[in-house]
């Protein structure tokens, strides 16, 4: 029992870092444009399917890392110069059609690339078995995204924390009118944003290839919960991100994990069966509406 | 000298409803003039026409003119970027920055004043934000967030100041620390564009003063012809 919570944990912990990389631009992008961006878990996909292709190719899951990472962010700066820019004046049910379209034309490109059929990126050899953790036994490969995810958050967080540009980031997502009447180019802080965006998510995608299946389709299951994330933290804040994010890493990966066998101890075990799985799926969406009914715009809302 | 402000027949609308029908103002470099009237009465628009805060197609006719340049539509922040600056009404700061972020954040001395406005400078003006440097914008009091609101504009270095109600809502203790420091400011020199209440600080105050009613300049004169004439307080003012 103790190695399960320890390992659960720390998937959840895994998890819900991995969420991060991708709630943190969707909640800048939603907070300081005001925009919905469905297509954000494209981006995700695309890193994963590149990333894959690249490590494949070369032989390397770095060079599939790099690829991933640096070709979203072109891609990312390519879709919201050409695409994204002229829909932020337009209200939210053109944004959320456009952008869904915008899913449909991703899934169809990635099928006619790279086939209907699931890819297969293996994680670094020397990365394969598992290792020990305070005495427990816990797979190499998911330690290592759980480092990459703590590096790439104190980044962020301390390059909206402390630097010239993250304030303008903090300023535009409180006041966007405000913060331009400032001088700040708000425009153009956004591409830079979008780019971030778009790398963080090509980085999830492709660190997580490994453990999920690289398949059509999986940026949208995963865009669920990270507007979930975002609506929990406070839409516009990165420290909601970080703090929505492991929260619902946590509660889903303990939930599934635990759940069943906890109401097994109070109910029968066909009742227990049968409701811990129900339970377990729907606890973060029963997290989000407890954190609403306590704090309407989420735990730390950006907006004034 | 030439003027650094100049509005021309400046008319605006939202939607059907039009706002600004003929508003002219001509500011020289130093000096400091007032909008006046009442409430309602388009002087916050046109402020925000001046700032472009108003959205493009509410701009409907005229012009204006800032240092030569047609400035009339453009984006805000290349407005603010070519030496514009509002303390807005209401002060809207940042409650997510702390006060020194809001000093440091849009900091420039793009006209290369000789002696430009920094974080620090604002500390030595407004000591009591200097105690308060670690706060957020939300945490402090209203006179705070109004100097805040000020020592934020002043560190963009701007070469024209638009203050818009920064003594409302204040109690009178600093309601006098903001005459004072808006003293001090045009003794530096410091061009700056007024909207208050009180015409009595604002005639010792300005130059000179342009009174807006419905959309419309109505009076137009210095701070001496505004004194001498108490029937135009009556009639526009409404004191």
């Amino acid at each position: 029992m103790a190695q399960l919570i320890f390992e659960q944990s720390l998937n959840g912990l895994q998890f819900g870092l991995m969420l991060f990389l991708l709630a943190a631009g969707l909640t800048l992008v939603f907070g300081i444009m005001d925009m919905i961006n469905l297509s954000h878990g494209s981006l995700y996909m695309g890193g994963a399917y590149l990333g894959a292709a690249a490590a494949q190719a070369s032989g390397s899951f770095l060079v599939g890392i790099a690829a991933a990472a640096l070709g979203m962010a072109v891609i990312g700066i390519l879709l919201e110069l050409a695409v994204l820019r002229h829909l932020y004046r337009r209200d939210h049910l053109a944004q959320v059609l456009a952008t869904f379209a915008l899913i449909l034309i991703a899934n169809e490109l990635v099928r006619m690339v790279w086939g209907p059929q699931p890819l297969m990126l293996n994680p670094p050899p020397a990365l394969a078995g598992p290792v020990e953790v305070l005495g427990f036994s816990y797979p190499a490969y998911r330690l290592l995204i759980i480092a990459v995810g703590l590096a790439v958050a104190a980044l962020l967080y301390g390059l909206v924390g402390h630097t010239r540009a993250g304030m303008w980031v903090r300023a535009g997502a409180s006041n966007r009118a405000m913060a331009e009447a400032l001088g700040v180019d708000v425009r153009r802080l956004f591409t830079g944003i979008f780019a971030l965006g778009a790398l963080l998510c090509g980085l999830a995608g492709v660190l997580l290839g490994p453990l999920l299946a690289v398949q059509v389709g999986m940026g949208e299951n995963i865009l669920i919960l990270a507007f979930v994330v975002i609506v929990i933290g406070g839409i516009g804040s990165i420290r909601g991100a970080l703090v929505g994010s492991l929260l619902v890493g946590m509660v889903d990966t303990l939930g599934r994990a635990l759940l069943p066998s906890l109401l097994r101890t109070v109910a029968s075990p066909e009742v227990a069966g049968q409701l811990g799985p129900a339970l377990a799926s729907i606890a973060i969406y029963l997290l989000m509406a407890g954190i609403l009914i306590w704090r309407p715009a989420g735990l730390f809302p950006a907006r004034t | 000298m030439t003027a650094l402000l100049e509005l021309d027949a400046l008319q605006a609308a939202y939607g059907e409803s039009q706002v600004l029908f003929d508003i002219g103002l001509s500011m020289r470099p130093g000096e400091v003039a007032t909008l006046l009237g009442r409430n309602g009465m388009g002087k916050t628009t046109t402020v925000r026409a001046i700032c472009g805060l108003m959205p493009p197609q509410a701009m409907r006719a005229g012009r204006i003119r800032f240092d030569g340049a047609d400035i009339a539509g453009q984006r805000p922040d290349r407005i603010a970027r070519r030496g514009i600056a509002l303390v807005p009404e209401g002060r809207q700061v940042f409650p997510n920055l702390t006060v020194k972020e809001h000093l440091v954040a849009f900091a420039a001395n793009r006209a290369g004043h000789a002696d430009p406005w920094t974080p620090d400078k604002v500390f030595a003006f407004f000591p009591q934000l200097a105690e308060r440097r670690h706060h957020l914008g939300n945490q402090l009091s209203g006179g705070e967030q109004q100097m805040l609101a000020i020592g934020r504009a002043l560190t963009t270095n701007p070469r024209l100041l638009i203050l818009d109600e920064a003594t409302e809502g204040l109690a009178p203790l600093i309601r006098e620390e903001i005459w004072r420091c808006l003293a001090a400011l045009r003794a530096a020199g410091q061009t700056t564009l007024v909207i208050d209440k009180y015409v009595e600080r604002l005639i010792a105050l300005a130059d000179h003063h342009t009174i807006i009613e419905k959309g419309r300049v109505v009076w137009r004169g210095t701070s001496a012809a505004l004194d001498a004439d108490h029937g135009v307080w009556h009639r526009y003012l409404g004191v």
